[in-house]
């Protein structure tokens, strides 16, 4: 197996001069954090007034753990560390209940956003001959816009074609005999169905190879996507908190995701008790990101569950590799390649006066793709009896959803009653859906 | 001279429009006239009985969603034509009909449409004033 390096050096790294390298940069990060309105009384709190308090990698462990919801209490601009002159880009999620998160980036942040993704994708043996087609979204999603910058700078042919449309994606991959497809797994088995409707046969491809990521699946989706298309199939890892993609990648071994520790401090803890777990245990992954300069994040709680693989890897690289995401620890769906909490449907239906107080929000499958439908009941106090003004209020609901959350759903109206009370916790999401 | 008619939400589920019916007949309210306006997943079922409120009331004390309407009830011809005399009155008029529906009276050759309009008081002077019989509550009763 022939084994490509973007950056050799860094990536071959050993382990004694890679763990120099982190403590320098991780110093640099928290003298970067001092800077910001989040962190400055936190870290003097837990007794670190300058990057000189953290001398030894004890001390790291003195650095409280961030989580999401401290991301959110900073918007918009709690966690900036520069000035907006030196802002180039900035990412928002949409936010939970109303309050998103941002991360800035500066020129350098990006460069150096852009060198993780060129390691990672040489690292699955792409060149400068290959067409690289993005079926991924473009925008504040960072999953079009990370794979781009990454994919220009190794010289890649990229066609930017963002999500959707499937018929005028296979037309491009026939076209333009794209060689590397960056999809999620829901999306490329979808495409697979829509091969026959649209004429095109695998023989009418070049394609080799794919990126799948932004959605969990199975080493059996791998194999059936790879036999299906006749191709290779690499996972990908990464969450806009820490960039985007590009912060785990698999080589052309296919066992596992390696992190790139020169810039992500990795660990994995128990996430009930915060606890750093060994190799080989699941966890919760926390990560430090070491050169993002203008938006400082240090020992995130990503609430991914994985573990961290023992052992060398067969293509040499020093930095440690990661299982599939195994699950979350909070309750976020990941509906067709998007991110949706429940809280972010209950939002919008709330708002709406002719819907009740009972809501349920199903998932199923429709072919390889994801279904959302959510069921409401209507108001009877707000019941005119006018058969249009029902029709209204529904695609008013799918209207305001489809806003919050980019995602179409299917909207059932109910008779209030109707759905399953629950006492204690409601169970308001059941998930139809067959893994992947 | 306006009538009231209920209008009732209902979920597109087995034996939904069975629950109503069995309701009112237990009740002894009988139905005089009837449609249901019909979207996928739900329905309006739209009746027009003796006793209203007290109707509405019994419903909604047994979880129906249910509303009250105005609606004017025309006794017409029932023969070709009938409908189109009536319908002339009203668009030369510009009253609009949001919907409508129909039965035939038992003991007559007459039949008797329900309308919703967008003014119905107007409607009602209006065909009045051309002879068209307008039902009233009573009628609708002891029919």
């Amino acid at each position: 197996m022939e084994i490509n390096f973007w950056d050799k050096e860094i990536e071959t790294i050993d382990k004694a001069a890679l763990k120099v390298l982190q403590l320098k940069r991780l110093k640099e990060t928290v003298s970067c954090a001092l800077k910001t309105q989040f962190y400055k009384p936190r870290l003097k709190k837990a007794g670190i007034n300058s990057a000189d308090d953290i001398k030894h990698w004890e001390d790291y462990k003195k650095i409280p753990l961030t989580t999401k919801d401290d991301l959110r209490e900073c918007y918009p601009n709690g966690l900036l560390a520069v000035d907006m002159k030196d802002v180039v880009r900035l990412h928002t999620s949409s936010g939970t209940t109303g309050t998103p998160t941002v991360i800035y980036h500066t020129k350098n942040d990006i460069n150096h956003w852009a060198e993780l993704v060129a390691r990672s994708i040489v690292a699955t043996g792409a060149t400068n001959e290959d067409v690289f087609q993005n079926m991924m979204s473009y925008g504040m999603f960072t999953g079009g816009l990370g794979l781009h910058y990454g994919a220009e700078k190794v010289g890649l042919t990229v066609i930017p074609m963002g999500g959707g449309n499937t018929k005028r994606q296979i037309q491009l991959m026939k076209d333009f005999g794209s060689t590397i497809l960056h999809i999620t797994p829901s999306y490329i088995l979808h495409i697979h169905s829509k091969l026959g409707e649209s004429g095109v046969e695998l023989k009418d491809l070049r394609l080799r190879k794919a990126y799948l990521g932004a959605e969990p699946y199975s080493e059996n989706t791998r194999k059936k996507v790879e036999q299906l298309f006749k191709i290779d199939v690499y996972n990908s890892y990464g969450l806009s908190e820490m960039n985007g993609p590009g912060v785990g990648f698999e080589c052309a071994h296919k066992c596992g995701m390696h992190v790139w520790e020169d810039t992500y401090l990795l660990e994995v803890i128990d996430p009930k008790t915060g606890e750093s777990l060994g190799e080989d245990k699941e966890g919760e992954i926390v990560l430090t990101n070491l050169t993002r300069r203008a938006t400082p994040l240090l020992r995130y709680r990503t609430r991914d569950i994985a573990a961290i693989h023992k052992g060398l890897c067969g293509c040499k690289r020093t930095h440690r590799r990661i299982s599939r995401i195994l699950g979350r620890t909070d309750d976020m769906l990941i509906i067709n390649g998007v991110n949706v909490y429940p809280s972010q449907i209950e939002e919008v239906i709330m708002r709406i006066p002719q819907v009740g107080t009972n809501y349920q929000i199903y998932l199923e499958k429709e072919g390889t793709l994801d279904k959302l439908v959510v069921k409401v009941e209507i108001y009877s106090k707000m019941f005119s009896g006018n058969l249009a003004e029902i029709d209204a209020l529904k695609s008013r609901i799918v209207e305001e959803l489809r806003a919050s959350i980019i995602i179409h759903p299917a909207v059932e109206l109910h008779e209030p009653g109707s759905l399953p009370v629950f006492e204690g916790k409601a169970k308001r999401v059941v998930d139809n859906r067959v893994k992947l | 001279m306006k009538l009231t008619q209920i209008s009732i939400f209902l979920e597109n589920r087995k034996g939904r429009l069975f629950d109503v019916c069995s309701l009112l007949g237990k009740n002894k309210v009988n139905i005089r006239a009837l449609t249901v306006a019909e979207s996928e997943q739900f329905g309006i079922l739209r009746i027009v009985v003796d006793k209203p409120e007290a109707t509405a009331a019994l419903l909604k004390k047994h979880g129906f969603v249910a509303s009250l309407t105005d609606i004017v009830a025309v006794e017409v011809a029932d023969k070709p034509g009938g409908l189109a005399d009536i319908l002339k009155v009203l668009s030369v008029s510009d009253i609009n009909v949001e919907y409508m529906y129909g039965f035939v009276e038992r003991k007559s050759d007459k039949a008797i449409l329900v309308f919703r309009f967008d003014e119905p008081d107007k409607a009602i002077v209006l065909l009045k004033k051309k002879k068209i019989k307008v039902i009233g509550r009573k009628e609708i009763g002891d029919l």
